[in-house]
Order: C-alpha cells, then sequence, then structure tokens
C-alpha cells in the first residue's frame, strides 16, 4: 500500500463517518448506547487533524497507521475506539516486524502481499482485543470475511484496487448478514434476542471505512 | 498504603463514588479516569494510563487496586496497561468486582494497611457477597447469589 493511499483512505474515511454520523448513532441508539457515529466521528476529526498538523507522519506506512490508531484510542471513548485503534496500530507494527515465514523480506514483497499481512495483523488485533470471533453480532462480522476475500483475491493475482473492491463487497455482505444475529458481545448483548432484526452498527462502520479504502484506491 | 483508581465511562458518577469511598477511608488515595478527553460519556486509555501513574505515586509505588464500569472500559484498560512499563504493570491489580461495592470494601481494607493481593481479592469478593438480607421475600426469579 502505498503512502499516499493511505493518507487519502484516512481522508475519504473521515469524510464518510462524518456524513454517517446519524445514521451508525441511530443503529446503536436501537441495540447499543447509542454514541457510535458521534464517537467515531469525534475520532476520525482528531485523526484528520493530526494528519493536516503534521502531528501524525504521512509516511512511512507503518507510522501512519500507528499514529491513526492512537488518535482513535486517545479520542473515540467508546470500544470502537479502543478496537479500530489497536486495529490500526497493530497493521503497522506488523509492517514493521518480519514475519519469520517466507524467505522474501516484507519490504520486498509487493504492495499487495504488504497489505494482506497489514490488514490479517489489525483483525487479528481487534478479534484479540474483544475476545470476540464472527457471528457474534460484532464489526468482526464484516472484517473477517473482508479479510478472506482480500486475501483470495490477491491470492488469485488481483491488484490492491481490485483486492480492495473484493473486500469492501465482502464486508458489506457480511454487515447486512448481522441483521438476524443475537448479540453476544458489548452492549447489545443486554438485549439479548431484542437485538435480532438489527444491523450491527460495528460491523456497519467497518463496511464504510473499507468501502472508502475501495473507493480511495479506485481513484488513483 | 495501596491506592485505589477508580476507571469509568463517567467523571461525575467517578467524583460521586471518590466521595463515598472517602467517607468510609478517607486516608486512602482515590484517582479516578472518567469519561473522555472532551468530557463526554466514554473511556479514554491516555486518560486511563495518567490516572494509573498518578495512582502508584500516591501509593508511594506500593501498588494500585482498579476497578471499571462497563463495556469499553476493560478495553481501555488493557490498552492502558500494555503501555506501561513491566515495573508498574506489576503493582496493579484488576479487580472483577462490582464497582461501587468494590471501591468502598477495597478502600477500607486498603486503609488497614494490608497488601496489594489482599485489597484485590476483598474487592474481587464482592461481586459473590449477597446484598439482600437472607430473610428478603423471594423475587421473581429467584435468588441472584446463593449463601
Amino acid at each position: 500500500m502505498t503512502d499516499d493511499l493511505l493518507v487519502r483512505w484516512l481522508t475519504l474515511a473521515g469524510a464518510r463517518v462524518a456524513a454517517a454520523r446519524e445514521r451508525l448513532t441511530d443503529l446503536d441508539a436501537a441495540i447499543g448506547d447509542g454514541d457510535h457515529g458521534i464517537n467515531l466521528d469525534r475520532g476520525f476529526r482528531e485523526l484528520l487533524r493530526r494528519l493536516e498538523t503534521g502531528l501524525l507522519a504521512r509516511d512511512p506506512p507503518a507510522a501512519v497507521l500507528e499514529g491513526a490508531g492512537r488518535a482513535l484510542i486517545g479520542t473515540v471513548g467508546g470500544a470502537s475506539g479502543a478496537l479500530y485503534g489497536r486495529g490500526f496500530q497493530r497493521a503497522g507494527a506488523a509492517l514493521l516486524v518480519p514475519d519469520g515465514g517466507p524467505a522474501t523480506p516484507l519490504a520486498e514483497r509487493s504492495r499487495e502481499e504488504r497489505a494482506v499481512v497489514a490488514f490479517g495483523a489489525a483483525v487479528d488485533a481487534i478479534a484479540a482485543l474483544g475476545r470476540a470471533s464472527t457471528g457474534e453480532k460484532t464489526m468482526l462480522d464484516a472484517l473477517v470475511p473482508a479479510r478472506a476475500a482480500f486475501e483470495a483475491a490477491v491470492g488469485s493475482g488481483a491488484n490492491l484496487e481490485l483486492a480492495v473492491r473484493r473486500a469492501a463487497e465482502a464486508a458489506e455482505a457480511g454487515a447486512e448478514a448481522t441483521i438476524p444475529l443475537v448479540a453476544t458481545k458489548g452492549r447489545a448483548s443486554y438485549l439479548g434476542e431484542r437485538s435480532i432484526g438489527h444491523l450491527d452498527p460495528g460491523a456497519a462502520s467497518s463496511a464504510l471505512l473499507l468501502r472508502a479504502l475501495a473507493d480511495a484506491a479506485a481513484e488513483a | 498504603m495501596i491506592a485505589i483508581a477508580l476507571v469509568g465511562h463517567s467523571g461525575e458518577l467517578l467524583r460521586a463514588l471518590r466521595a463515598m469511598v472517602a467517607q468510609a477511608a478517607p486516608a486512602v488515595p482515590v484517582v479516578i479516569a472518567g469519561g473522555t478527553a472532551t468530557g463526554s460519556l466514554g473511556t479514554s486509555s491516555p486518560g486511563i494510563q495518567e490516572a494509573l501513574r498518578a495512582a502508584l505515586r500516591a501509593s508511594d509505588g506500593e501498588g494500585v487496586v482498579v476497578l471499571f464500569d462497563l463495556g469499553s472500559a476493560v478495553l481501555a484498560l488493557e490498552i492502558a496497561l500494555e503501555e506501561l512499563p513491566d515495573h508498574d504493570r506489576a503493582r496493579i491489580a484488576v479487580s472483577d468486582g462490582p464497582l461501587v461495592e468494590g471501591a468502598v470494601r477495597a478502600a477500607v481494607e486498603a486503609a488497614g494497611g494490608a497488601s496489594l493481593a489482599q485489597v484485590c481479592a476483598v474487592a474481587d469478593a464482592e461481586r459473590a457477597t449477597a446484598k439482600l438480607p437472607p430473610d428478603w421475600p423471594d423475587r421473581p426469579g429467584g435468588r441472584a447469589v446463593s449463601r
């Protein structure tokens, strides 16, 4: 992933989050504590402010991701800030450390392969911090299929632009598929079966962020 | 003396709880981390980390027992703890006890000069302590805590 794409993604994601602020908050009000859009918007505003003022490095990618994660952790205030923030941080960290497996060092692999490593690290980190897996009506119901679609696309030779489009599509389908699920994590789990019939706000914001990534990549 | 750190979504709630704790154990240092950096309802890892450092100083390095409320508090707390140096983290014990009862109980224990493990243990034990008296009439759904 080029540095430029990361910055364009975060900028577009910030705008999309701001535009979806009410929708995400309404989704959260139905089954949670009604602040997801407000919280995420506050976090992305701070993230973009740091990008604009140079507090957040625009390069290299590992530093952008780490700084973006730090901004979200510090300012979102809800579980989503901790989860997305940690995801961004671990994605950045994954780009810095050798993963021990293949013979080709990370830095010499294609941007698609590096993106697979970063994306995978982010999803793993979110699952680990949240002690969650798919089927629990959380952001992972969008992120896990997105990661699988992304890896499959890269594995079959797709370029980054196509692979992130596949990821966004899978995330959107995964988010929609949370509607009939019973929430077993987070505030929504208090509702038990009454959470059925509602789109999970975290899955919705994950799909939104990945759609922003696909659109940012398509602009290139 | 062991210090108490209260972590949660609302500064207002935690300030009031700190006042309740001070009534029971005025000498025990109590540090709070409630709400986001901008004062909204929510949790803040940097704020929690700062509070934990302050609590460690207030305890003269003896140790800190943390009580927290619901939802993202445990996530923010985990991130705050991970970024602390090992020697600080080793002197912080997170209690799984209920916020109000656990905080008051822990502070009273701390005031008596108990160790970090002892203070954490009594706060944890509040989870399983019945609040209703034994002769309380049956409730729909029965008793929450068996005796």
